[in-house]
C-alpha cells in the first residue's frame, strides 16, 4: 500500500474489504460517467445528423424544381419567305436568318387580337429569348424542316416559369413582374395545354447563360471534372512517391525533419494563397490560359498535394515492419519490398487520403477565383484548356444573379455538386474494396 | 581463458581475447568444425547504448547453434548482424569482422540482396506476406530469378513446402491466403519461404515463442532435419529447446558473449559462474 493511502495503513487486517469498499463506493460513478458520456456522444451524432437533414432539405426544397422547366407549344412554321426572303438554300445563310420572326409570327398566330406594338413585346417576352436558337439548332440540324410547320415545345421565360412553379405572385404592376396583359395570356396558354412544366434538359447539357431557362451546369461540371484529372493525375503520383522517398528512403536528419515541418504548414495553408501562386507562376511567368482547367487543376495540385503526401505516409507508416523485414530477409531489394509489399498494403490509406483531398478540392473555388475560373463562359469546354468554370464557382456566380429562377438552379447545382461528390467517394469505396481483397 | 586451437587446416583469425590475453572474457571454444560464418570482435551500438560486446563466434555447417540468454542480452542483435537486418535500424552501428565463407559480409562491394539470398532468416512473429501460400514461397525464388519456368518454379515451391513439412497440409489450398493458416502453419511457411532461395545458412529468432507446444515440436524435428543441409542460429529462450535442437549454445549476457561450448557441457557442465546460473534457473 503506499503512503497516500492511510486507511489501509490505519487498518491493515482487512485491507482487502477496505480497498474492495472503495472499489464499490466509485463503481456507481465510474458507470454514471461512462452512460453520460454515451449520452454526450448520441447527442453529438444527432446533432449532426439534424443539420445534415436542414441542409439536405433545404437545398433540395430549392432546387428540386429547377428539373423542370416551363415550356410553351407554339407552332412554328418554317417560312421560307421569313428564313430565305431571296431564295439561295445555303446553309450559312440560314444560320444567319432572323429565328425570332419565327417565334413572333407563331405567337401572333396564337393570339390574333394583340396588334398593339407594346402589347406585342409583352407577348413575344412570354418565350424565352434563347428559343430562336434552338429552333436554329433545329433547322441546321434537319434543313427538310425548310417550310414545313411543326409544333414544337420551346423554353418559356424565367418568369413565366416562376409562375407556374409558384415562386413568383401574381401582383401585377412590380418591375420584372408580368402585368395583367401578360397574366392573363399565361392563363390562356394553361388552359389550352400549350404551356406545361417539362424535364429541364437544358439545365444538364447546356453551360452557363445569362438567361436563367438557358443556364446550365454541364459547363461547370465539365470543368470540374478536367480539374480533377488535372488535379489526381499530378497529385497522386508525386504524392505517393515523396510518401515513399520521406518514409522509407530519406535519411533521418534536419532536412528531413525541415521538409516533413514545411509540408504540415503547407496543408494548412488559406487555398486562396495557392490561387495567386498560381496566378503568379503558371498564368503570368509560364504563360498558361487563363480560366483554363489545367491551370484551375495545377494550383489545386499544389493544394492537395500535401494532403495526400501526410495521409500516404500514415498509410505507409500503419503497414506492419514485419512485412518488411520478411521481404528485406529473403533478399528484396528496399525497392522491391515498398513496391511489392509495403505499397499494396498502404494503397486502401492513400486512396482514402487521395479522396478526402480530392474532395476539398472539388468543392473549393477561392483559388480558383484567382485564376480566373470565375469569368462568365457560356461554352461548354471541349478540353482542359478552354476556358470554363468550375461547379462552386457557378454556384457562387447563380447565388449572387439577381434574377428569381436562378435560386432554384443555384440549390440545383448544388445538389448536382453533392452527387458529383457522392460519385467520387463511391468510387473510392469501390477502389478500396478491390484493392483491399488482394489481403 | 581455455581456448584450444583444435583444427590447423583452416586460416586463424584470432579473437581478441587472444590477442589481448582474454579481454574479452568468453568461456569456451568460439569455433565451428567447419565455419560458414565466422564473427570476430563484434560491437554494436544503438545510439549511446553498447548493446554486444567484444563478440566472436563461429557458426558451421551441418549444425545448430543456439543462443540463449536473459531478454536484452543482445542475441536477436547478434543474428540481425549475419544478414545485415540491423542496417534497416538507423542508430544502429556495427563494427568488427564477419565472413561468410571467407568473405567479408561489411565490405563496400557486399550485395545486401545477395547476402540474404544466402543467409535467410525467420523471425519471431510468424510474418507471411498477406499474399497466398504459393506467392509466399514463390516469392523469393521469383525476385532472385531461380526459376527459369512456371514449372521449375512450382518444382521449387513444392520441394520447399515438402522440406518445411507442410505441404501435406496446404497442397490442396494454394491459393488461399498464407496469413489464413494457424500459428505453427504460418512459422513452417516462413521456414519455407526462407528455405526457398536455397541460402547457406538460416538464422531463427525466437521461431516458436508465439507456438503451442505441438507446433513448437514439430519446428524442432525441422529444424533438426534442416541441420542435414544448411548452418544454423538460433535465438531461443527456451533452454529445453537448446537442448533439443542444437550442437552448441552460446549464452549471453548483458551484451557479452559468456560462454559458448557443446550444448551438452553448457548445460552440465557450465564453466562460467553467469551461465551456470542461467542455465539452472537461478536467474534469467
Amino acid at each position: 500500500m503506499s503512503n497516500d493511502n492511510p486507511g489501509a495503513d490505519a487498518n491493515p487486517t482487512r485491507p482487502v474489504s477496505e480497498a474492495r469498499r472503495k472499489v464499490e463506493a466509485g463503481v456507481a460513478r465510474r458507470h454514471a460517467s461512462e452512460r453520460r458520456f454515451r449520452l454526450y456522444g448520441l447527442f453529438s451524432v444527432m446533432f449532426g445528423i439534424v443539420f445534415l437533414g436542414l441542409l439536405l432539405a433545404s437545398v433540395v426544397g430549392n432546387g428540386y424544381s429547377a428539373f423542370r422547366q416551363a415550356q410553351v407549344r407554339l407552332d412554328i412554321h418554317f417560312d421560307r419567305a421569313l428564313l430565305d426572303p431571296e431564295g439561295r438554300a445555303e446553309p450559312g445563310l440560314l444560320s444567319g436568318a432572323d429565328y425570332q420572326l419565327l417565334v413572333k409570327s407563331a405567337l401572333g398566330e396564337q393570339f390574333p387580337e394583340v396588334t398593339e406594338r407594346r402589347e406585342r413585346r409583352e407577348l413575344n417576352g412570354l418565350v424565352s429569348p434563347m428559343a430562336a436558337y434552338e429552333l436554329r439548332d433545329l433547322l441546321l440540324a434537319n434543313p427538310s424542316l425548310l417550310g414545313t410547320r411543326q409544333s414544337l415545345w420551346l423554353p418559356a421565360d424565367d418568369f413565366v416559369d416562376m409562375l407556374l412553379k409558384g415562386h413568383v405572385g401574381r401582383g401585377a404592376g412590380v418591375s420584372g413582374r408580368p402585368g395583367g396583359a401578360q397574366l392573363a395570356w399565361v392563363d390562356r396558354l394553361k388552359a389550352e395545354g400549350r404551356l406545361e412544366l417539362h424535364f429541364n434538359r437544358a439545365f444538364f447539357v447546356s453551360g452557363d447563360s445569362r438567361e436563367p431557362e438557358m443556364a446550365g451546369v454541364w459547363g461547370a461540371t465539365k470543368g470540374s471534372f478536367f480539374m480533377l484529372l488535372v488535379t489526381l493525375l499530378l497529385s497522386f503520383p508525386l504524392g505517393v512517391a515523396a510518401a515513399i522517398y520521406l518514409e522509407e528512403f530519406a535519411p533521418r536528419n534536419r532536412w528531413t525533419d525541415f521538409i516533413e515541418v514545411n509540408i504540415n504548414n503547407l496543408a494548412a495553408v488559406p487555398s486562396i494563397v495557392f490561387g495567386l501562386l498560381g496566378l503568379a507562376v503558371f498564368i503570368n511567368v509560364l504563360g498558361l490560359p487563363r480560366s483554363a482547367p489545367v491551370v484551375g487543376g495545377l494550383v489545386l495540385t499544389l493544394m492537395t498535394l500535401p494532403v495526400i503526401i501526410i495521409a500516404a505516409r500514415a498509410a505507409i507508416k500503419s503497414v506492419p515492419p514485419s512485412v518488411r523485414e520478411a521481404a528485406l530477409g529473403i533478399g528484396a531489394s528496399p525497392m522491391q519490398t515498398v513496391f511489392h509489399h509495403v505499397l499494396p498494403l498502404a494503397l486502401p490509406g492513400m486512396l482514402t487520403g487521395a479522396i478526402i483531398g480530392m474532395a476539398r478540392a472539388l468543392g473549393e473555388s477561392a483559388p480558383l477565383l484567382m485564376v480566373g475560373m470565375v469569368a462568365f463562359v457560356a461554352d461548354v469546354p471541349g478540353t482542359p484548356l478552354d476556358p470554363s468554370t468550375a461547379l462552386p464557382v457557378q454556384i457562387y456566380l447563380w447565388a449572387d444573379s439577381p434574377e428569381r429562377a436562378f435560386i432554384e438552379r443555384t440549390s440545383a447545382a448544388i445538389m448536382v455538386l453533392l452527387a458529383f461528390l457522392l460519385v467520387m467517394n463511391l468510387a473510392a469505396v469501390w477502389l478500396r474494396r478491390r484493392f483491399e481483397r488482394r489481403w | 581463458m581455455p581456448l584450444d586451437d583444435r583444427s590447423t587446416d583452416r586460416p586463424v583469425i584470432p579473437t581478441t581475447s587472444q590477442r589481448t590475453g582474454g579481454g574479452s572474457g568468453t568461456v569456451g571454444d568460439i569455433h565451428a568444425r567447419e565455419p560458414v560464418i565466422t564473427v570476430r570482435d563484434c560491437n554494436v551500438h544503438y545510439g549511446d547504448t553498447h548493446a554486444l560486446k567484444q563478440v566472436s563466434l563461429d557458426i558451421g555447417r551441418n549444425e545448430v547453434v543456439s543462443l540463449i540468454g536473459p531478454s536484452g542480452c543482445g542475441k536477436s542483435t547478434f543474428i540481425r548482424c549475419l544478414n545485415r537486418m540491423n542496417d534497416t535500424i538507423e542508430s544502429a552501428r556495427v563494427t568488427g569482422d564477419f565472413r561468410l565463407d571467407g568473405q567479408d559480409i561489411y565490405a563496400k562491394d557486399m550485395d545486401v540482396v545477395l547476402l540474404r539470398a544466402r543467409v535467410g532468416m525467420v523471425f519471431q512473429k510468424p510474418n507471411p506476406f498477406p499474399k497466398s501460400i504459393f506467392e509466399n514461397v514463390a516469392y523469393g525464388p521469383r525476385i532472385h530469378g531461380l526459376a527459369g519456368s512456371r514449372r521449375q518454379l512450382d518444382d521449387i515451391v513444392y520441394e520447399s513446402l515438402e522440406r518445411a513439412g507442410l505441404l501435406a497440409e496446404v497442397k490442396d489450398r494454394l491459393d488461399e491466403p498464407g496469413t489464413g493458416l494457424s500459428g505453427g502453419q504460418q512459422q513452417r511457411l516462413c521456414i519455407a519461404r526462407a528455405i526457398a532461395v536455397s541460402p547457406d545458412v538460416i538464422l531463427m529468432d525466437e521461431p516458436c515463442s508465439a507456438l503451442d507446444p505441438i507446433a513448437t515440436a514439430r519446428i524442432e524435428d525441422l529444424i533438426d532435419e534442416l541441420r542435414e543441409k544448411y548452418a544454423i542460429a538460433i535465438v531461443t529462450h527456451s533452454m529445453q529447446q537448446a537442448a533439443r535442437v542444437s550442437q552448441r549454445t552460446a549464452y549471453f549476457h548483458l551484451g557479452n558473449l559468456v560462454e559458448v561450448g557443446p550444448t551438452e557441457k553448457i548445460f552440465t557442465n557450465p564453466g562460467h559462474k553467469l551461465t551456470e546460473d542461467y542455465v539452472t534457473g537461478r536467474f534469467g
